[in-house]
Formats: C-alpha cells, structure tokens, sequence
C-alpha cells in the first residue's frame, strides 16, 4: 500500500476538495503565498489561484466569521488557524455564532465549515503557542471535534468533514506532520464518532488521542517486554465521541487510564474517565487513572517543557499503579 | 407647522408603504411592550420604538435575494423584511410556530427564505458573518448584497473594524448600516468612543460613507438606495450612519436613568411616524380616511398575531435536542 505523510495525506485531500466541488474555498494566514506554516497548503494557491486559496489578514475573528458567512451563503469554506492558541481571538463567532446558528434558527441554517488547526506542544514555542484547546472545543455543543493522528486517518476525517453539514473542528498536531503511514489509492472515509483499537491487549485498556497515541504505543511496547499487553484505543474524534469501543474493551481488561497532552485539571478526560466509571462500573477492578499535561503554562527550557508533557515512562508508571 | 413644498420627495406609494411599515412597527412593538408586561414573553425585549424611519427606508431598497445580518433590536427589520407578525410575536411567545420553533426568542429571529440570517446578540459578532455572505455573493457572482445592521455600541468592537477591513480589502458587496441612537445601552457615545464622528471610521479602510436623517423615511430610503446600489456594483461596500433615537429604554428592564426628560421630548417632536403622516397629507398624496383604514387593518394585524401567538402551542419536550446538529 502506498506511504503518505501526515503533511501529503492532508494537502491531497485538499487538492481533491478543490478540484471537485468549486464551493470549496481555503482561508487562512499565510497559507497562499507562504505556503503555510506548517507546508500543508505548499503549492495549492499556484494551482488554484489566489480566489481559492485566500490569504487573509491576521484577523481570526474576522475569518472565521467571514467563512461562517460564506458556508451560510452556499459555500464550503475550509478555514485555517494558524494553531489553535490564536483560535481564543475567534473564540466567539466558534462558539456563539459556528457552533449555535442551527439551534437558534429553529434548524433553518445548516453551516458546512471545516475550521483546520494545529494543537499541541513539545517544540520549545513557549506558554501562548504549546496550548491544546481540542477538549474545551468538543465542550460546546454544536461543534464537531476531530483528531487524526495518522496520515490514513487524518484523510479519511477530513473526506468525511466535507459532507457535514455541522462546524466541524479539524485538529491536526504539529509534531505529526512529517509523520508516515499507509494511505489507500482508492477513496475511502472515515466516519466521525468512530475511535480504532491500535494495539490489542488483555491487562489494560489505555485510551488517547493525536500525539499522545504513538507515546501510548511506545509504552505498550515497553509494557508487553514484562508480559502486560495493553490495548491501545485511539479516539479519533472527541466530539461524536466513540464510549461503546471503551467500554468493550473494558470488559475485556476490567481496567482503563486515559491518556492526553492537555492540561489535567477540567480536560477532556475527566470526561471519558468519568464515563468509563460510571457505564463500566461493573466491570472494573479498580479506579481509571489519568495521565495528561502538568496544570501550568508551557515552560520554554527544553527539559522543563519535557517534564510538562506526558510521556511513556509516566504512562507505565500509571499502568503499573492500576494493575 | 409651515407647509412643506410642492413636490412631494417620494412617490405616493411608496411613501405609503413607508408609513406602513412604520406603523406596523410601532404598534407591533407597543404590543410586545404589553405582551412583555403579562409575562407573554420573557428574556429580554429591546424594543425599535422611534428607530421605524431606519428599517422602513432601509428595507424598501433592499431586493428579495439579498441578506440581512442585524442585532438584538431586531423586530423593526423583520417586519420590514416582510416577515408574518404571526411568527414573529409566536417566536417572542417561544411558541412551536416561531420563527425559530421558539428555540431563538427575540434576539434570534431567523428566515432564511427571506435572506434574513439572525438576530445576534452579541455586540459587532456578527459582522464578519456578514462579511462572508458578501463573499459568497461575490465568489458565486451572485448579485446579492449583504446588509449588516449593527448599533452605536459595536463600533468600539475588535469585530467592527477586522469587518471593514476584510469587507474593503476584497471590495464586498456590504452595505453597512450603523443604527446611531446615541446610546450604548445607557452610554452616551461621547464617553465611549474617541476621535471624529462615526462615519468617519469607514475613511481608515477607504470606504465611502454618508450619514443620514435617521427619523426621516424618505431621507433614509433615498441614502440606502445609493449605499445598495453601490455595494451591488460591486465597488465595494458600504458605510452608511443613520442618526436616531429609541424612545423607550435599552430593554424593558432599562429605569432609563440616563437620559434627560427635555431630551427625550425634543426626539419624539420628530416621531418619523407622524412626520410622514402629515407630510403625507400635506401633500395631497392620500386622503385622511386611507390612512385610518390602513392603521385600522395594522392594528387588526397586530392583535390577531397576538392571538395566534397566544394559541399557538409550547414546543414538545423532544425539541430541547433537536437542530444541535444535521441528523
């Protein structure tokens, strides 16, 4: 099957998206002329043209309102934020306008926006550009939340976040860009609300999301050397989110840790966590545990920021606490 | 008062369509006041009394294919977009009939086969939305114009100036109407807003401007018909500052502590309801008992969407999660 990295699956699909249905419009900083910062829209303003591949000015309220206007007026607007941390300047129109248009009209406004972002730290940018806001997004109801965390998912999400008729928030991970994986020929989708189990096992059930997920894998690896097979289950999407996959796999291993890159205290797996004690309740055999980003503001000193991050060795800690 | 001149400044139709416009309004709102006084709606309720003059001239220009984006204040523009009173007093009402099912209230009045795409309650949030319609007009070479209403208040806003900019930058089909009533809530502009009078605003984004005689209808229909046409041509958008008063408070909870009488008075010596009554007989264009009979149909009009409001059924318990999302 052929390779694709996580940058080309993206920047494929979007080509396609183009090509296919000339509703489709890109609009973002930096994402014609510059190519975008993370080289996911290299190349497509010189095929499509500047009408297509918008640049805009560095207005996040103002753009993501502007292709909230343009989805309402019969387009398919596909909108970057630079990284979710500059998401906060258009935290209004996401969340009071994306995200409640439907309810507040009664059901006659649909808004087919997809919002691209970039979530996530571990590359030195400091307090204001390491954030990870995909757990306080799929909060708000209305909103569809989506993290692919290979190349294979991150073009089936996208495929299937140009046939909703919802905002959906599509959450790329910076450090996942260069990052390869099989990706098909054919077309093919993945459905929202559908999580995939990475790595069968019997002794625990360890559930993440984006980044977090190849940090699991590399504790699983480690773990199955001294006989503990955990199950690795990568949620794909926060919002439809995917508990009867969770829950199987806790009758199975009668013990779950929930494992993500943001900060612990309110995130987002608190929520899954909560979940899981509550409809598995029968089946556990003892608490789930959390493993998620340190409660403070990202630290620049490389190790410091290292400390801040989950990573494997805290997550066999946990495993090993529950067992 | 001095007898006006000879010619009359607008067709008599089309002044009479002004007055009733007007009318409707007024005596819509005065209902809701009531309505609001019984507990027959709820929330808030910013009521338009005073402003008519503004969505009457504004909306007479305005084509079926174009679209309204506007505030909180709202019922004026939807009436004058010829929305049913009936859904509209049914949606203050939060009854299955609204507009919005009863689901989006006063603030929230949604037609999208009228173009009119909400009913936003926070402050300038809307206009990049509106922004984007001019964009998708633009991009599908459509020639629809957006119209963007939005108060005194907003232009303070972040959103209100990254709108102007983006709505110049690609010369959006935009026309944006600013609602200048004086007052923030209970703010005078003056305490809030630096620099020169609001229409220049729009100078800083190069984006012609015009301001208006907010309680003249036929003042207000003639600068919205230039500001549309120039916006549909597609040179651009733009700013058009309408100068006007509301003269009952912010919201029906407003004591209106912040306003002098004396001030209040001299606003409503230029009532634009009257003003065009008289200068429609003034001119000849239309006999006293027209206007009785047209203000008698108006009045029916009112109690009867009143009544269906207050027939009309609450929304079944399974409406609370439907319109979340598409399925």
């Amino acid at each position: 099957m052929p390779q694709s990295t996580y940058r080309e699956a993206l920047r494929q699909t979007l080509r396609e998206a183009l090509q296919g249905d000339e509703r489709v419009f890109l609009m973002g900083e930096d994402i014609g002329a510059y190519g975008g910062s993370y080289a996911v829209t290299k190349g497509l303003m010189e095929e499509f043209g500047e009408k297509r591949v918008r640049d805009a000015p560095i207005a996040e309220e103002a753009i993501v309102g502007c292709c909230i206007g343009a989805a309402m007026g019969g387009l398919r607007p596909i909108v970057e934020l630079m990284t979710i941390n500059f998401s906060l300047l258009a935290s209004d129109q996401i969340i009071n306008i994306a995200a409640k248009v439907r309810y507040m009209s009664g059901g006659q406004v649909s808004l087919p926006l997809i919002i691209r972002t970039v979530s996530g730290g571990g590359n030195q940018l400091a307090a204001t550009h390491s954030q990870s806001f995909e757990g306080f997004y799929a909060h708000i109801p209305g909103l569809k939340v989506v993290t692919p965390a290979t190349p294979y998912d991150a073009r089936g999400l996208l495929r299937t976040a140009l046939t909703e008729q919802d905002p959906v928030l599509f959450v790329e991970h910076s450090l996942l860009y260069g990052s390869k994986g099989e990706v098909p020929a054919e077309p093919y989708s993945v459905p929202f609300g559908q999580a995939v189990v990475r790595r069968s096992g019997k002794d625990v059930t360890l559930v993440t999301y984006l980044r977090m997920v190849s940090v699991t894998l590399q504790a699983a690896e480690q773990l199955a050397q001294e006989g503990i097979e955990a199950e690795v289950i990568d949620l794909r999407s926060l919002r439809p989110l995917d508990m009867p996959m969770v829950l199987a796999s806790l009758r199975k291993t009668h013990r779950g840790i929930v494992i993500e890159e943001d900060w612990k205290f309110g995130g987002f797996g608190g929520e899954v966590a909560s979940s899981m004690m509550a409809e598995a309740f029968d089946d556990l055999d003892g608490p789930v545990l959390r493993v998620a980003g340190e409660d403070v503001p990202m630290p620049y000193n490389k190790g410091l920021e290292q400390a801040a991050i989950p990573d494997a060795a805290r997550i066999i800690k946990a495993v090993k606490a529950v067992l | 008062m001095a007898t006006r001149t000879q010619q009359p400044r607008a067709e008599a139709k089309t002044a009479l369509d002004l007055y009733h416009t007007m009318f409707l309004i007024r005596r819509f709102e005065e209902k809701c006041a009531e309505m609001y006084g019984r507990a027959k709606i709820g929330g808030f309720l910013h009521l338009y009394i005073g402003e008519e003059a503004v969505a009457a001239g504004t909306f007479s220009q305005l084509r079926p294919e174009d679209y309204i984006v506007t505030h909180y204040r709202e019922h004026g523009h939807a009436l004058a977009r010829g929305i049913d009173p009936k859904r509209v007093m049914a949606e203050l009402f939060g009854r299955a009939t609204g507009t919005s099912k009863g689901k989006g209230g006063s603030m929230h009045i949604f037609d999208v086969e009228k173009g009119f795409l909400g009913g936003y309650a926070i402050v300038g949030g809307m206009m990049p939305v509106a922004a984007g319609l001019g964009f998708a007009s633009k991009y599908l070479n459509e020639k629809r114009v957006a119209l963007c209403i939005f108060g005194d208040g907003a232009v303070n806003e972040g959103a209100f100036h990254e709108s102007f900019n983006l709505a110049s930058l690609w010369k959006l089909p935009v026309v944006f109407l600013l609602e200048n009533n004086g007052y923030g809530m209970g703010t005078r502009v003056e305490r809030v807003h630096a620099g020169l009078e609001m229409a220049h605003l729009a100078d800083a984004f190069a984006i012609p401007s015009e301001v208006v005689d907010g309680m003249d209808a036929v003042a207000v229909r003639e600068a919205a018909g230039r500001a549309i046409e120039y916006a549909r041509s597609g040179k651009g958008p733009f700013f058009l500052e309408a100068i006007c008063y509301r003269f009952r408070g912010h919201s029906m909870a407003d004591p209106v502590n912040y306003r002098k009488k004396e001030e209040e008075e001299a606003w409503r010596r230029r009532d634009p309801i009257p003003k065009l009554r008289h200068e429609l007989l003034e001119q000849g264009s239309v006999r006293e008992a027209e206007l009785t009979a047209l203000e008698a149909e108006v009045e029916q009009e009112v109690e009867e969407a009143a009544a269906f409001a207050e027939e009309s059924p609450e929304p079944p318990p399974e409406a609370l999660y439907q319109d979340v999302y598409a399925e």
